[in-house]
């Protein structure tokens, strides 16, 4: 695919992620209005929550002025933080921003190497603990990984705070619990990918010109397999700086993930919508640019083959 | 005679998922305890012979609740992903079958569903719906579709100008006939291997939807509304979080390997490309 096509392909896929989140209040069943106010409310308030949503106008000018409001950076207005949504979602984000790249900082600087590692010793000790950690990243979500983490590391070793957003410490076991669940196909896939060059003519090639095992391995291999794993990891940054829901949720940390929670919790639907465009546009962005780079890293990428 | 590759793996894939089957459907006829009887005298009671996994926060027998907890997770699941494979099927089979414009059409629509990481569209559509179990299969097929489609797609598209489909046309079998007598029996393999990967995924985006109280409400049982419950409480009864948590991962673990060793025995190429973990 030409960078050109995948650069317009992200303009439909924006206009539908937009129209998607605006017809968030009208899929709502019954009155989003008395929902988020409560049935005993006041009919003056109502009316006037109804008036600042724009429910009271016509479908068409009501996404007009949606619309209007995004081109200017307006997401509406949180009703249950009193304040504008752009605001409480910017504020924040720097805490997703922070576990994410902690998180995958933690598992590439480990999932890479032991991949390549697992490939190079086939069968030996290193491919049995890939291919037992890569086993341990399905079947230890971070949805009860999490858990049982604070519960080892916080409460019967009180080594590790048990939630917040704080210094280092507090980042440890969200991160080490995010990276865990990457790890497994991490792993599993560097090594398909190592396996499968370490077979290619080139690294053959430089196998005949006597060069040494770790430079046929670094320097050929590792190169010419990365391409996958690259995406992999786009695709994992993408979704980690969408906020990470369940962890965030377990670790009380005050990251976007979270916040969307707390406004389904508080049925704050401007919020809701807010946080749901955010992580939307952010993965696909996300996704865009890790597409760019490999087509940068990899010439045949670049045109229509 | 050699056993294929995969055949070791299927079966124990498989044979723990009918022992679990069993376990949730059958095992609490058997037993005749009431999953929904409260005891404040003795919550938290770790496991005994009368109790082999203890009781819950409020006094209830946890090996009943798992159970009943259990047919919930695996029931939605089970109707998440058929309804995710139907309409993949359908829509993939419409925009591999037609192209041209449709295709294009669909497969932005397609696009569109996939720019929403892991579980954040069910969380959306669950947040607005309500929670209630019909919408959480609604949301979790929504989230599960696109892989299916994508699927069919390629392999409709692919087969679309083979000689067997243009055998059938000549022979007056008309467009609709072709694909689903011809096509699909053929895309059915990859389809299987799929599902299965996608079962164990659904099973913990429900539980995730359920520890974020989007799920069954209370007092059903699921076993992520009854990992969230545990949570509260996991210093002085760690027994009421790690039973569920064990349960879904014995048949998160279960599925996997059935998966594996299906796409082996079939020899569908491994394809899983979507991260689907509930983070």
């Amino acid at each position: 695919m030409s960078v050109r096509r995948r650069l317009l392909l992200v303009l439909p896929t924006l206009a539908g992620i937009t129209v998607l989140v605006f017809c968030f209040l009208h899929l709502v069943p019954g009155d989003p209005v008395e929902i988020m106010l409560g049935e005993g409310a006041a009919v003056a308030d109502a009316a006037t929550l109804r008036t600042a949503l724009g429910l009271d106008r016509p479908f068409g000018e009501q996404l007009v002025h949606f619309l209007h409001g995004l081109v200017r950076g307006d997401l509406g207005h949180s009703i249950a933080f009193r304040s504008p949504v752009a605001n409480v979602i910017a504020a924040r984000y720097p805490a997703t921003l922070e576990l994410a790249a902690a998180a995958l900082a933690l598992a590439v600087v480990t999932g890479i190497p032991l991949g390549v590692l697992a490939a190079t010793h086939r069968a030996g000790a290193l491919d049995v603990v890939a291919r037992t950690v890569s086993l341990l990243g399905v079947c230890f979500p971070s949805l009860w990984l999490a858990p049982v983490l604070v519960l080892v590391f916080s409460m019967y070793l009180g080594w590790l705070p048990v939630s917040g957003r704080g210094g280092l410490a507090h980042l440890v076991l969200p991160a080490v619990s995010l990276a865990v669940a990457m790890l497994g196909i991490l792993v599993r896939l560097t090594r398909a990918s190592v396996l499968g060059a370490l077979g290619d003519a080139h690294v053959l090639a430089a196998r005949a010109r006597g060069a040494p095992e770790w430079l046929v391995v670094w320097r050929h291999a590792v190169p010419t397999a990365l391409a996958p794993v690259v995406t992999l990891v786009g695709l994992q940054a993408g979704a980690l700086l969408a906020g990470t829901v369940v962890t965030e949720t377990v670790f009380a940390w005050p990251g976007i993930g979270r916040l969307l929670v707390q406004g389904i919790g508080a049925r704050d639907y401007p919020l809701v919508q807010g946080c749901v465009l955010v992580i939307g546009i952010t993965y696909v962005a996300v996704n865009l640019l890790t597409d760019l780079a490999l087509a940068l890293l990899d010439p045949r990428l670049r045109d229509d083959a | 005679m050699r056993r294929r590759r995969g055949t070791r793996q299927a079966w124990v894939g498989g044979g723990v998922l009918a022992v679990l089957l069993v376990a949730v459907f059958v095992a609490p006829w058997l037993a005749g305890v009431d999953p929904y009887a409260t005891d404040l005298g003795v919550r938290l009671e770790p496991p005994s012979a009368a109790h082999p996994l203890g009781r819950d926060a409020l006094g209830r027998d946890l090996l009943a609740r798992l159970c009943l907890g259990g047919r919930v997770s695996l029931a939605v699941a089970a109707c998440a992903v058929s309804l995710a494979l139907a309409l993949g099927v359908l829509v993939g089979a419409v925009a591999g079958w037609r192209g041209g414009w449709t295709d294009a059409l669909l497969s932005r629509v397609i696009d569109v569903f996939l720019a929403f990481p892991g579980l954040l569209l069910a969380i959306a559509l669950t947040a607005v719906l309500g929670p209630s179990l019909r919408h959480v299969v609604v949301a979790l097929a929504a989230l599960g579709w696109t892989g299916y489609a994508r699927l069919t797609r390629a392999h409709v598209a692919s087969a679309k100008h083979r000689d067997f489909v243009e055998a059938a046309g000549a022979l007056g079998v008309g467009g609709v006939g072709i694909v689903r007598r011809h096509v699909l029996p053929g895309a059915a393999p990859l389809l299987l291997v799929q599902a299965t990967f996608g079962l164990s995924a659904v099973i913990v985006a429900e539980a995730s939807l359920s520890f974020l109280g989007l799920g069954a409400a209370p007092p059903t049982p699921s076993w992520g509304g009854m990992l969230d419950e545990g949570r509260l409480f996991m210093l002085v009864a760690p027994h009421a979080m790690l039973v569920p948590a064990t349960a879904l991962a014995v048949t998160v673990v279960a599925l996997q390997t059935l998966g594996d060793g299906l796409r082996d025995l079939l020899d569908v190429p491994d394809r899983r490309q979507r991260w689907h973990v509930g983070q």
